[in-house]
């Protein structure tokens, strides 16, 4: 600061004249201009980086029509065809599950911190523990499920078991997303809404809830995004199956992640090596379609933050 | 219900059935900050204390529909279930983990906490942390030291430097690097980054190679330090994203103030952004160092296992294993109690201090947004 001290002396004797930044704090400026954008530039290498790896690699596979139809039952690394369709019904199956837990239960939940325990205690609690859960890593939850399901309860490995484990990455996701989004909620609306006489809870389904869906779907598309890509639960708690399979308490079931971790050991010319570029690419598709639809609709939000 | 002037509104709005319990109304809240100006005012009164009493005595006359409590009652009650139950959760994750831990640990040979050993496939048990420890440290840490000064430097630009308009696409561009999923990531780093960075892992070693942290190595591409720059690149969004946050947060007039001074653009930043966003940077550096602690798939596709009997390491340069790769790396042989215990062990160490890495991250931030 001693550079800025001596400016403002030196104006007091000559009467307001402006001068340039002395030489060594228009050097560190310009220095701190190009780092700043040096950074930026330095983080978008390795998304384009991944992107095109990733996008040269497994092109081909993901526009023939038979990827998406068929399974890999029957296909071994040195022969080419079959397709992701087992794996891409995996993945979906297992998202879709966990979110029919962790939606309801992260929407409640953020109900319960911002329209019922505001400002106490025990929300504090609560917010502290959601933070705790946002930070479990993906195997911690994983290895929870597998002691509580399999060790205690005595069940097989199934793909419902790495559903329970999701809800644990997902849950967080969906209630600190509402929260927000109920926090944006004017009060004048809840206001208006007793003034009628209507009950607090028919105000949060009826007018608060609404208000605020459009952020609530996104933090839902964010989550989805999030537990499609975790591939930690499934190596502990379901195994991976090279055909097509519905059933969610069976213990084999394929997934996208578990067909490229299965697939990478292989020899990079044989046919198998390029699916499992084609699998992540198609991983990769279904985690940004989710991340554009999430911001698509937080765009056409009636709540804006400030 | 006629309303004649706004006295009369003030006094109907809550319900009688609710007044009798002031926790359960729905205005009790409210009222306060509404209408304070109006009873200093209108009745001459201190305001905050005897709003309730006026709220209780004011209505007689005027007759109030009586509203159902039940429907009320039980949403409460389930959304209250909910709260809880996410703090049962975690307390469940700890328990049971410990409760499945506490056999194998207590059959263990050899001490937990110091040593590198890891034999749970026998009936003998001897099994210890600090191998994995070390080597989960190492990459996260380097992960973070590598991450951090580029997050800054990001929310820096997105926040100061670029116009509104340019910051938006550029910060979704950032985001989206956190939805490339981590399996693809560890994909990319083993077979694309790896190669690239070996010939300057070489030198590295080939020069330093004397300080222990720096020694050579046989396998340079699934290596720790590649693990750590993939990690770098994994928790470089949640740092950015946080540190954007708070430093668009920073007061107008803190920033005007030295622009009138005549500071330049870095000196804004250094004397008025930087020390605002101070410990929201710090919490977001924590949260990173949470993640990077817990990656999983990536680190695991990434890091060379060493061959059993392969005299530790500590370099950087190094193979390993980690807390989290060691677990995915044997989930599949996950046969016996005992043998699932130890992994469930090393399970509950990852928790611990990832619990410990968080509780911090929060407290930092908590105290910051006190401060300011």
């Amino acid at each position: 600061m001693s550079a800025m001290t001596t400016t403002t002396s030196t104006s007091t004797e000559a009467p307001l004249s402006f001068r340039r930044p002395s030489g060594g704090r228009t050097i560190k400026n310009a220095l701190a201009t190009v780092y700043v954008f040096l950074a930026t530039v330095l983080t978008i290498v390795p998304l384009a980086w991944v992107l095109y790896t990733v996008i040269t690699k497994g092109i081909r596979l993901i526009l023939t029509q038979q990827w998406w139809l068929q399974s890999q039952r029957g296909i071994t690394p040195r022969r080419e065809g079959g397709g992701a369709y087992h794996a891409i019904v995996g993945t979906v199956e297992m998202a879709l599950i966990c979110a029919a837990i962790a939606v309801p239960l992260g929407i409640l939940g953020a109900i319960f911190l911002i329209e019922y325990a505001k400002g106490t205690k025990v929300a504090r609690g609560v917010s502290f523990m959601v933070d705790i859960l946002s930070g479990i890593p993906s195997i911690v939850a994983a290895l929870f499920i597998y002691a509580l399901f399999i060790t205690i309860f005595g069940f097989g490995r199934s793909a419902i078991a790495v559903s329970f484990a999701l809800v644990l990455l997902m849950l967080p996701v969906v209630l600190r997303s509402t929260e927000e989004m109920l926090k944006l909620v004017p009060n004048e609306l809840r206001e208006a809404s007793y003034a009628l006489g209507v009950p607090k809870w028919k105000t949060i389904l009826r007018v608060v809830i609404p208000t605020a869906f459009s952020g609530i779907m996104t933090g839902i598309m964010l989550g989805l995004a999030r537990v499609m890509g975790e591939t930690a639960p499934l190596l502990i708690l379901v195994s991976y199956a090279v055909g097509i399979n519905f059933s969610p308490t069976s213990d084999t079931m394929g997934a996208l992640p578990t067909m490229i971790n299965s697939g990478r050991d292989q020899a990079p010319q044989l046919p198998g090596y390029e699916r499992v570029w084609a699998a992540a690419l198609t991983l990769i598709l279904i985690s940004m379609f989710l991340n554009l639809l999430a911001r698509a609709i937080a765009r056409a939000s009636k709540l804006k933050e400030k | 219900m006629a309303v004649p002037d706004t006295d009369a509104t003030r006094s109907v709005e809550p319900a009688p059935a609710a007044a009798e319990d002031p926790s359960l109304s729905p205005a009790e809240g409210h009222l306060e900050h509404m209408h304070s100006p109006v009873p200093t005012v209108v009745h001459h009164r201190p305001p905050a204390p005897e709003k309730i009493d006026q709220v209780d005595r004011a209505p007689r006359g005027v007759k109030l529909a009586k509203i159902s409590q039940t429907g009320d009652r039980m949403f409460r009650a389930v959304a209250t279930t909910a709260g809880l139950a996410i703090v049962l959760l975690v307390l469940f994750i700890g328990i049971f983990l410990l409760a499945l831990a506490l056999p194998s640990l207590q059959a263990n040979q050899d001490n937990f906490l110091t040593s590198r050993n890891w034999t749970v496939s026998g009936t003998e048990l001897a099994f210890g942390i600090a191998g994995l420890f070390w080597t989960t440290v190492l990459s996260s840490v380097l992960a973070l030291a590598m991450s951090v000064p580029i997050a800054v430097g990001v929310a820096l630009c997105l926040t100061q430097y670029l116009h509104k308009r340019a910051s938006g696409p550029v910060s979704f561009v950032v985001d989206l690097l956190a939805a490339v999923p981590s399996i693809i990531f560890g994909l990319w780093g083993l077979t694309v980054l790896g190669p690239f960075l070996a010939p300057g892992a070489e030198w590295v070693a080939s020069k330093i190679g004397w300080i222990p942290l720096f020694s050579e190595n046989i396998d340079p591409k699934g290596s720790v330090f590649v693990a750590a720059v993939v990690l770098a690149i994994m928790i470089l969004p949640i740092v950015t994203a946080i540190s954007r946050d708070v430093f668009a947060q920073t007061p107008r007039d803190h920033i005007e103030a030295a622009l009138s001074l005549g500071a330049t653009r870095w000196e804004v930043v250094r004397t008025a952004v930087l020390p605002h966003g101070r410990s929201g940077v710090i919490s977001a550096s924590m949260l990173g160092l949470g993640r990077a602690l817990g990656e999983t798939i990536a680190v695991m596709i990434i890091l060379s296992t060493p061959a059993p009997g392969t005299p530790f390491s500590p370099s950087i340069f190094a193979g390993g294993e980690t807390f989290a790769s060691k677990i995915a790396n044997n989930a599949a042989e996950f046969d016996t109690p005992s043998k699932t215990g130890a992994f469930i062990a090393a399970g509950l160490v990852l928790f611990i201090v990832t619990f410990a890495v968080n509780a911090t991250a929060r407290v930092i931030a908590d105290r910051g947004g006190a401060k300011s």
